[in-house]
């Protein structure tokens, strides 16, 4: 059981939440020219990394706030949580 | 190599079974190799089996960090189907059961195919219907494909729940009778004993740390126990290939994630197919020893540890109590994880890559084992011709870019909703 510290609600069980991906992902700027490339790396390519991950959850059953944490894909250990704009 | 027949079982009792010969070898890297398997899985052993077997080529080298058979293909629910809509899925993986159907005799090694049958149960209307069409589909590329009724159904699962008060109830299912189950363990081990008679260097704990590519071409690898020459190099290594890919710099369409599967302590014959629940996602079987054999969702997140969580387990058992309402009282053997390559479609990759000489693939989802000798076969084809074959020419790296997706399950790329 992952218990994950919501930075808005304090330590909660796995159960409250969903996962949201990777949270380096950038979507490309609103209103230029994007090109087929930039999309293929947006929506599809991810850097898939083995170690501490900067991802997004959603405390869907709790306050509902979209927030980053920092986690290891090895090991699951998490280091730190944070606000999205933290 | 000794073939193994009954009498030369009966030979061997009479020694007590110690002269057995080795099944394969334990070589030395040499310095170079006409071909390099990155990943002793299942398809890596079936990719060199096929190469050597096929296209004749035999100064191949297997290079595996652990050792072989360790990874997915001895952590899966050893399920085989070919059960699919899309054309590509469909013939691709029908080549793979005709390929299974005959492995035990060409592999001289038991694979313990069993054709039991897969059923996919619908709990509404609209879900049959969507069955039946993807059951149309499927007989028109010529696979086996049956509708059943609920009546049928009372028959052949008499302990799934079909009483009035069940919260999903069954409607009917598609089946697919030659899909079924095989000993997973036998396939690494017997391709990996023919792929070594044919000359095959498998070399066991050994670690690909880096690649040597000049002017846009493999010329070798670097592993754990030193540098090694080729042309070719096959990438064959599911969920850590974003780790290999990192040091080729590129980035692929995947993601790494964690899937349970988990077996109860050993019943009296109790399921005689494998079936499959279709208000959530729970897949079971009974082993030959008795076991239930169950699994259903990732555990959600991204994941290179090859164990999960107990939310998870707990979710997806919960879902096949309400399927088999008797499994509630069984108690659970064994747990464990195996990594899996999400790819972005749901669909995977074989294909060559912008780099002359490196072949890819990947993104098997949770779909690979019954892949396993159509993988191999199709794999060995794009390395020794250079080009892939038409079974796989649609698995193609690019087509994220494209838009030629092969979506069959029209998820898109939130890999951990599966």
């Amino acid at each position: 059981m992952l218990e994950i510290k919501c930075p808005y609600c304090g330590k909660r069980s796995q159960n409250e939440f969903s996962y949201g991906g990777d949270a380096s992902v950038k979507r490309p700027e609103l209103g230029k020219e994007i090109s087929d490339k930039d999309w293929d790396d947006f929506v599809y390519l991810r850097k898939n990394l083995r170690g501490k991950h900067s991802e997004l959850w959603h405390h869907v059953a709790g306050c509902r706030q979209w927030f980053k944490v920092l986690r290891s894909t090895a090991t699951h250990e998490i280091f730190k949580t944070t606000k999205v704009n933290e | 190599m000794q073939k193994y027949s009954i009498f030369s079982l009966i030979k061997n009792a009479f020694t007590n079974h110690q002269n057995w010969d080795v099944a394969w070898r334990d070589p030395e890297p040499k310095k170079e190799y006409d071909a390099i398997i990155i990943g002793g899985g299942g398809h890596g052993l079936a990719t060199a089996y096929y190469l050597a077997k096929e296209h004749k080529i035999t100064n191949i080298a297997i290079l595996e960090k652990g050792w072989i058979g360790g990874g997915n293909v001895g952590r899966n629910t050893t399920i085989l189907r070919s059960n699919y809509m899309w054309d590509a899925n469909g013939l691709f993986y029908e080549h793979g059961m005709k390929l299974w159907e005959n492995l035990s005799q060409e592999l001289n090694y038991n694979v313990m195919y069993s054709p039991r049958g897969i059923i996919n149960l619908a709990h509404s209307d609209a879900q049959l219907n969507a069955y039946a069409r993807r059951g149309n589909s499927m007989r028109l590329n010529g696979i086996d494909a049956l509708m059943l009724g609920r009546n049928e159904l009372k028959k052949m699962i008499p302990f799934a729940d079909f009483s009035e008060t069940a919260r999903f109830p069954i409607f009917g299912a598609l089946m697919q009778p030659r899909g079924g189950t095989a000993r997973h363990d036998a396939v690494a081990w017997g391709y990996a004993r023919q792929a070594d008679s044919m000359g095959v260097d498998i070399i066991q704990h050994c670690e690909v740390i880096g690649f040597d590519i000049q002017d846009g071409k493999i010329k070798g690898v670097q592993t754990s126990r030193g540098n090694i020459k080729t042309k070719k190099v096959g990438l064959c290594v599911a969920g850590s290939t974003s780790l290999l890919a990192e040091k080729l710099n590129m980035k692929l369409p995947i993601e790494a994630h964690v899937l349970q599967a988990c077996v109860s302590e050993p019943l009296k014959p109790f399921l005689d197919h494998v079936v499959t629940f279709g208000a959530g996602h729970f897949y079971c079987s009974q082993s030959d020893k008795g076991e239930m054999v169950m699994g259903g969702d990732l555990d959600g997140y991204n994941s290179y540890a090859q164990r999960g969580n107990l939310p998870t387990l707990q979710h997806v058992l919960s879902e096949g109590v309400a399927m088999f309402p008797n499994l509630s009282r069984l108690k659970i053997l064994r747990t464990w994880g195996g990594i899996m390559d999400m790819s972005m479609d749901g669909s995977p990759v074989i294909d060559k890559s912008h780099i002359e000489g490196l072949y890819l693939n990947f993104g098997w989802c949770y779909g690979g084992f019954k892949a396993t000798p159509v993988s191999g076969w199709t794999f060995a084809y794009t390395i020794a011709q250079d080009r892939p074959h038409k079974l796989n020419e649609k698995f193609k790296l690019n087509r994220f870019n494209t838009g030629h997706l092969i979506d069959e399950k029209g998820v898109g790329t939130k890999t951990w909703i599966g």
